[in-house]
């Protein structure tokens, strides 16, 4: 079931040394890079139908395209990885096992965009990973794969970590980018086309970390290479994680396309004993809830998860069995986002706190139905109202649990 | 009002890092980190010689501290606990823990220890959800905790002071 391209090295001890990653086959794909032209890594890029892997599953490819071309101003890549999402822990397994891997991604995606500078932003939380990030970095200067020259090639790469300072948020590329340049992580509104990011008013992309570490793969096994996993429209493959009481939770990589309840029973090992499924949220906490039925025909890629009225996110499930109440399972979500919203606009700010207090009322045991046609209400509020599509997940989560599992609420009110 | 300024070691963090920028304003976020790694904390004196270093007005520098929930802008205990309290690890048991911290060490989310050694603060998803429950202690990950293992690792904090 698995297939390990970002993952392949992830087992072999000391991966993470720039000694034992190169006679694993990293910087392989550098000599080969520099002998293409830079267009033609992007539409290399384009062709393996590559999607980002931090949540909105956007293609890769295309996104290069919109940096400007032949720009008198500096281009800078952002990697994005503030993996924050509840449930999804995938990046920091790049980060612990193969930083070698991301690095070369970083010159290989560098190069196609001409790029001479690029941040990687890891959450504040994962302390020990941007250290590690930062020891693989400082090994890759002092071995000359970047810094003046990559690898004795006429192109000069710095590689900068910054670390976050806890805020959610931030995981959002534009709120990234404000952190980035010292400002607090307030999303920025979109513009009216799709253009790419502004980094001090230069151009910019912003890569999920996985994206980007998927990205010498392709190189190196061309575009045909990657869509030999995965489905037609969701080529390749993914870091899936997996937590809750389910016998074994970790990440694992799967291409596109198996059935979710499959990767429960097998890799997951299924449910802990006495314990029985309820319910899964598909893809970090901001994906609609799926029932213990849906997931029976739940497919893992894009496509089939909407096709079911979710959405695949980051890939980060998290199983929730029969012994929890689904009201706390709410109450629990809400305060996150309650917790975590910027401020910004009033819709997230308010509703997300409004919501807050009527789950804890309710679980206090005064609550009743009309309750929750006021969240349904402010849920309808605060969805597509705002300038980042954090209230509309806060929305889509809420919902979810509160039409599929109204009998539990209503058994909440009736405990009174 | 007593002055703040970094330690010669993080002086030179401080001016390696500047130079990785296309502005100085990106060293706001590395900059506190530097102050919080020597103080423990970001206080009102550390925030006007950050904010002094950078061109920037004090209030800039508070108001973006004080929207990363990270930099602690009080003292706080000497092994400053935090415990994820997010889906996965509530599911998990991270309530037990949190329960059993109250019993045995004797504070609630906020609270900082009599002995001024432990300080408990409920955090938003770690990240850890493989291995939950989880909590941090100082930054460092301890994950699949049980209440007798946080028993352990509070006997070795206190060990360690």
């Amino acid at each position: 079931m698995q297939v390990k391209i970002v993952s392949k090295n992830f087992d072999i001890p000391n991966s993470h040394t720039l000694e034992v990653a190169k006679k694993n086959g990293r910087y392989s794909t550098i000599e080969k890079l520099f002998t293409m032209d830079p267009d033609d890594v992007t539409e290399e890029v384009v062709k393996s139908g590559l999607r980002g892997k931090g949540g909105g599953g956007a293609p890769c490819g295309p996104k290069w395209k919109m940096m400007p071309k032949d720009d008198p101003r500096p281009s800078y890549l952002i990697v994005n990885g503030d993996e924050s999402e509840p449930g999804t822990f995938k990046d920091r397994q790049i980060f612990e096992y193969d930083p070698h891997l991301l690095i070369e991604g970083i010159i290989c995606s560098s190069y196609a965009m001409n790029i001479h500078d690029a941040y990687i932003y890891i959450r504040g939380e994962y302390k020990f990973w941007s250290d590690r990030v930062d020891a693989a970095i400082e090994e890759a200067y002092a071995a000359g794969i970047i810094g003046e020259k990559v690898m004795g090639h006429d192109f000069p790469l710095n590689i900068t970590v910054h670390r976050g300072g806890g805020a959610y948020i931030c995981g959002e590329k534009s709120a990234l980018i404000e952190s980035l340049e010292g400002k607090r992580g307030h999303p920025r509104i979109k513009p009216h086309k799709k253009e790419c990011e502004w980094f001090f008013g230069n151009p910019a992309t912003v890569n999920n970390v996985e994206t980007i570490a998927s990205v010498p793969f392709i190189l190196e096994n061309g575009a045909e290479g990657y869509r030999a996993h995965g489905t037609k429209s969701s080529p390749g493959t993914m870091l899936f994680a997996m937590s809750g009481p389910v016998k074994n939770p970790g990440v694992y990589e799967l291409p596109f396309g198996i059935k979710m309840i499959d990767f429960l029973e097998t890799l997951g090992g299924g449910m802990q004993d006495g314990k029985k499924l309820k319910a899964i949220i598909p893809g970090g906490c901001s994906c609609p809830i799926l029932t213990a039925e849906e997931v029976q025909d739940a497919v893992l890629d894009y496509e089939s998860m909407w096709d079911i009225g979710s959405t695949l996110g980051t890939g980060g499930m998290i199983v929730i069995d029969d012994s929890a109440n689904m009201v706390e399972v709410a109450k629990n979500l809400i305060e996150f986002y309650h917790h975590e919203s910027c401020g910004q606009c009033t819709p997230c700010r308010e509703g997300t706190s409004w919501i807050d207090k009527i789950l804890k009322n309710i679980l206090e045991g005064s609550g009743n139905e009309s309750d929750l046609n006021t969240i349904l209400d402010v849920c309808h509020t605060m969805n597509g109202k705002t300038v980042c599509v954090f209230a509309p997940a806060v929305s889509d989560i809420i919902v979810s649990i509160v039409k599929k599992f109204r009998h539990e609420f209503i058994e909440e009110f009736n405990k009174n | 009002m007593s002055t703040f300024v970094y330690t010669q070691e993080k002086e030179q963090e401080f001016q390696r890092l500047i130079k990785k920028y296309p502005k100085s304003d990106s060293m706001l976020l590395p900059a506190l980190w530097l102050v919080q790694e020597q103080l423990g904390w970001v206080s009102p004196e550390a925030m006007l010689f950050v904010a002094k270093k950078l061109g920037k007005p004090p209030i800039e520098v508070h108001s973006f501290a004080s929207f990363y929930t990270m930099f602690n802008l009080k003292p706080i205990g000497t092994h400053h606990i935090e415990l994820c309290k997010t889906l996965s690890c509530m599911l998990m048991g991270s309530r037990e823990l949190k329960q059993h911290i109250k019993q045995t060490i004797g504070i609630e989310p906020g609270q900082t220890s009599e002995d001024g050694l432990f300080h408990l603060t409920e955090v938003e998803c770690m990240g850890a959800c493989g291995g939950a429950p989880a909590l941090a202690v100082n930054g460092k990950y301890h994950e699949n905790l049980t209440c007798g293992g946080l028993d352990e690792l509070v006997k070795e904090c206190k060990s360690c002071k």
